[in-house]
């Protein structure tokens, strides 16, 4: 074997290490890689107890209740599977809206309430003009329904 | 095909080559980034949600791509100069570091910039996509911080480029981190189908080729002085600079 094919021998074997070597660490840490839990594992009881984390999920269409002359607010995320309650007090970033995805940091509570410390809008990769938008209102109702439906297959799967 | 690649690796040819080539990559990179900024900020609609605070993508968008590039362009010279031993490719590693850190800082600001009022944080510790992001820019800081650490030029050249071997690993990481993990940063949007209007999109494709050319542009320069550098003691070095023209 010429030196040279030893080199890249040596760099091919080197690489190929580091990234078996990478992958199995990602796979140890898988769950402290996500930024949030999942709406239906938070339903399902899988979330870290005694701490902080983050929730995320789509706010539920009519669910947002503010208190009159408070920025108290309380209102439902989904996964389209499971909906968790939410209580936050403070102010919300300016794509907080229903039917936006949002993830909240902050607490389970005892009365299976998620109290919020901290609520950030997350965006989707989708970018249109205002009256493209309009027309695809239709996608918002796409939602809806499958939250509507979606909350009783959550239902029956947990009981 | 192979002789016109060697000749290439030979610095005074490149060196001839990359006069010529770099003004004409910075001006149509600089016509491409004026007009796709023109676009951007005045004739773009603005996005349904996010109003007018979209524009930023025309930035962090190709800053982020950048980030990525450069760094791939590094570990590739850098392999291919462990490998085959050619100079002039550890020249371009070291050469694109620096570049690919001004941009990656870029994305990081730009991102923050846009963050702030759209997701209501300028910085997220634990998002996969911030975070590794920013491992990037340590990385950056660590592979020129090695660089100049090491006196001997050959021993500085082979111990940077395996340091830039592993963290292609990081890059890798970059790019799948929205696919793999949940995020706060929103996923692909650049290259997938019905994600971005026409009108919006074109202008993207226009910025994104400009900053590549305007990188070319800044790649072509830097190696050039680095190649002199490393040539100072060569003869053809010497001869260009007696040369009337004085190697401009």
């Amino acid at each position: 074997m010429k030196p040279r094919q030893q080199r890249m021998l040596a760099v091919g074997l080197a690489a190929l290490g580091i990234a078996i070597a990478a992958g199995l660490t990602l796979r140890a840490f898988q769950d402290n890689m996500m930024f949030f839990v999942e709406v239906s594992d938070v339903a399902a009881g899988k979330y870290p107890k005694e701490r902080n984390f983050r929730i995320g999920g789509l706010v539920v269409g009519g669910s947002v209740q503010r208190d009159e002359g408070s920025i108290d607010i309380r209102f439902e995320v989904t996964d389209t599977a499971c909906t968790v309650p939410v209580t936050y007090s403070g102010v919300l970033p300016d794509l907080f809206r229903e039917g936006q995805g949002v993830v909240a940091h902050g607490r389970m509570g005892e009365d299976k309430v998620f109290a919020a410390d901290k609520i950030m809008a997350k965006h989707d990769e989708d970018y249109m003009a205002p009256e493209v938008a309009d027309s695809l209102s239709k996608h918002q109702q796409d939602i809806q329904q499958a939250v509507a439906k979606g909350a009783v297959e959550c239902g029956t799967s947990d009981s | 095909m192979w002789k016109w690649f060697h000749q290439l690796a030979s610095p005074p040819h490149f060196y001839r080559i990359s006069l010529i080539l770099a003004p004409w990559l910075g001006i149509s990179g600089l016509i491409l980034v004026a007009y796709g900024t023109w676009q951007g900020l005045f004739v773009v609609p603005m996005d349904y949600q996010q109003g007018d605070a979209f524009r930023i993508i025309y930035v962090h968008v190709p800053s982020a791509y950048l980030s990525m590039m450069a760094y791939m362009i590094m570990a590739t010279s850098g392999a291919i100069g462990l490998i085959w031993r050619i100079k002039l490719s550890h020249a371009v590693a070291a050469a694109a570091a620096p570049i690919g850190a001004g941009f990656t800082f870029l994305a990081l600001c730009t991102g923050s910039i846009w963050g702030r009022p759209m997701w209501g944080t300028w910085w997220e510790w634990g998002d996969p996509r911030m975070m590794s992001e920013l491992i990037l820019l340590f990385l950056y800081f660590g592979y020129m911080a090695l660089r100049s650490s090491i006196d001997d030029t050959t021993k500085a050249d082979k111990a940077s480029a395996v340091l830039a071997l592993v963290g292609i690993v990081n890059v890798v990481i970059v790019h799948f981190s929205v696919e793999w993990w949940s995020s706060l940063h929103q996923g692909q949007t650049v290259f997938k189908k019905g994600t971005m209007d026409a009108d919006m999109r074109i202008p993207l494709f226009i910025m994104l080729i400009g900053f590549t050319l305007l990188f070319g542009s800044m790649l072509l320069r830097r190696i050039r002085t680095e190649v002199l550098y490393r040539e100072r003691r060569t003869r053809w070095v010497r001869e260009m600079i007696l040369s009337p023209g004085g190697g401009a």
